[in-house]
């Protein structure tokens, strides 16, 4: 059995809005037999935001965190591409700057605290596509997904500024992840362009106009849904669909999964267990398709 | 353009922040404004800040809306051939702008980005809080307008009243930690 330390993060825990990418996750892992273990009283990593505003207090808050999961000597894995950036610039910034490790460490005494430096934070696509393995997860599929065509969106944290498991420009793990599911993956140019991140709360517009080129470049690419592997991602391109279409005059309606509920769904897991409840473009089209493949054979 | 007089305290400060010390390297290739989604919304393109910091333009580096626009896509890091780390260095940039009293006057960011980090220290984001506080604060009229997202997110159980708390004794030690951080003043 493998072991894993589990950093949700705000946004997937179960007070957040990506709640079905933490269902669907737990849910994969018991299909996949390998055990998440709750980060016990963690905190908010601090995003992307809070190094802008607090330097240091900023390392800190993903110290503290880093620290704790120390003491289980597992790996640390985390569903959000934010969340994984953070934690593996802090320990790669606490090893290369001794000053500032100087701080962070004299910071976390005062919480009777203290990191060694051997946290290794991956993201979960990394867990499944290079510990898991593909073949392991083929082996799984109850319904296969045959000719469903699927855009893979890795969006930006994922894999750059890059740690490590898959390219920073050009990433093919989610790829093969959906052959290995059966479905197709489409092309899709623009899979590590950002969806406009955060600054869709404080700069809407801009961050509409990329979320529509990603829509755009789905969809005209044959996609019947996109998958992402971060929450924000997520978020943007499935709650702001609407918006995208009011402001463009376009007509989306592309359901935005996350990877673990598109593999739930080919594990023959139940909608609920995988939150597809939660989903705002209802994924119903491509549960149809993939449940009563014979009806668009013959409607479309 | 106003030219100021050079300074060399500010190429030094930037150099002392982690992170910062690249920018004695950069070549003024230019690759990193030509991967920047944004660079077009940008009074000076990520190239030019660093020539403009290394010449040191202070008040015209820090009162720039350059940095806000940054979306830490890291596309510039990962494709600078000087290997700058040029998404930290705009997230430099943006706490010494709102350290220096500098902050580009049309931007929302750094009010969001002051609201998420107030949440952050408390332990956990709470997304509906968060959000509502920013649209009330800067623009109600846009919180108006957010309402139909707001009840598709709420109708799927996406926005959550009830926010996780750390245990009473997880709040005080990150509390703790937090405290002696301020006190010990910035990451230098």
């Amino acid at each position: 059995m493998r072991y894993y330390t589990y950093f949700p993060g705000c946004s997937c825990s179960s007070e957040g809005g990506a709640k079905a990418y933490n269902w669907s996750t737990q849910a994969v892992s018991k299909v996949l037999d390998f055990e998440l273990v709750e980060l016990e009283d963690w905190n908010c990593c601090g995003s992307t935001p809070s190094g802008s505003v607090d330097e240091l207090g900023a390392f800190c808050l993903a110290a503290r965190d880093l620290a704790l999961a120390e003491k289980s000597g597992f790996d640390m894995v985390t569903p959000c591409s934010a969340c994984y950036v953070i934690f593996n610039r802090t320990s790669s910034y606490l090893k290369q700057y001794p000053k500032l490790k100087a701080k962070v460490d004299e910071a976390l005494a005062a919480g009777d605290l203290k990191y060694h430096g051997t946290v290794k934070a991956r993201h979960m696509l990394d867990i499944l596509t290079t510990d898991i393995g593909y073949d392991a997860i083929k082996s799984k599929v109850k319904k296969n997904l045959s000719g469903l065509k699927v855009a893979p969106y890795y969006g930006c944290q994922v894999v750059r500024p890059g740690f490590g498991f898959d390219h920073p420009e050009n990433p093919q793990s989610l790829d093969k992840l959906i052959t290995s599911l059966g479905g197709e993956p489409t092309p899709f140019p623009l899979k590590t362009r950002c969806c406009g991140g955060s600054l869709i709360i404080s700069e809407e517009a801009l961050a509409l106009e990329l979320t529509h080129k990603l829509l755009d470049s789905a969809s005209s690419n044959g996609a019947q849904c996109l998958v992402t592997v971060c929450p924000l991602c997520q978020t943007n391109l499935d709650a702001y669909q609407s918006r995208v279409n009011r402001k463009f005059k376009t007509n989306y309606k592309l359901p935005v999964l996350f990877f673990t509920q598109l593999m739930g769904i080919a594990f023959g897991i139940d909608g609920k267990t995988l939150g597809l409840n939660t989903n705002i473009v209802s994924p119903n089209e491509v549960l149809d398709r993939i449940y009563n493949p014979m009806s668009y054979v013959t409607t479309h | 353009m106003e030219t100021e007089v050079k300074t060399d305290t500010f190429v030094d400060e930037i150099c002392a922040i982690p992170g910062g010390e690249g920018i004695r390297v950069c070549i003024q290739c230019g690759t990193c404004t030509a991967s920047c989604p944004n660079a077009d919304l940008m009074d000076h393109t990520p190239s030019e800040l660093i020539a403009m910091t290394r010449a040191g333009m202070k008040n015209e580096v820090l009162s720039s809306n350059a940095m806000w626009y940054c979306l830490s896509c890291y596309m510039c890091t990962v494709r600078c051939p000087r290997g700058i780390k040029q998404t930290d260095l705009m997230h430099a940039l943006e706490y010494l702008s709102v350290r220096s009293g500098l902050v580009h006057a049309k931007t929302l960011t750094p009010t969001m980005y002051r609201l998420f980090n107030h949440y952050c220290s408390m332990g956990n984001l709470s997304e509906l809080w968060f959000m509502t506080r920013f649209y009330l604060q800067t623009n109600p009229f846009r919180a108006w307008r957010m309402i139909p997202v707001a009840l598709n997110m709420l109708r799927r159980g996406r926005l959550s009243i009830k926010t996780r708390k750390l245990t009473p004794g997880g709040s005080c030690q990150l509390q703790a930690i937090l405290d002696k951080a301020e006190s010990l003043g910035g990451a230098k």
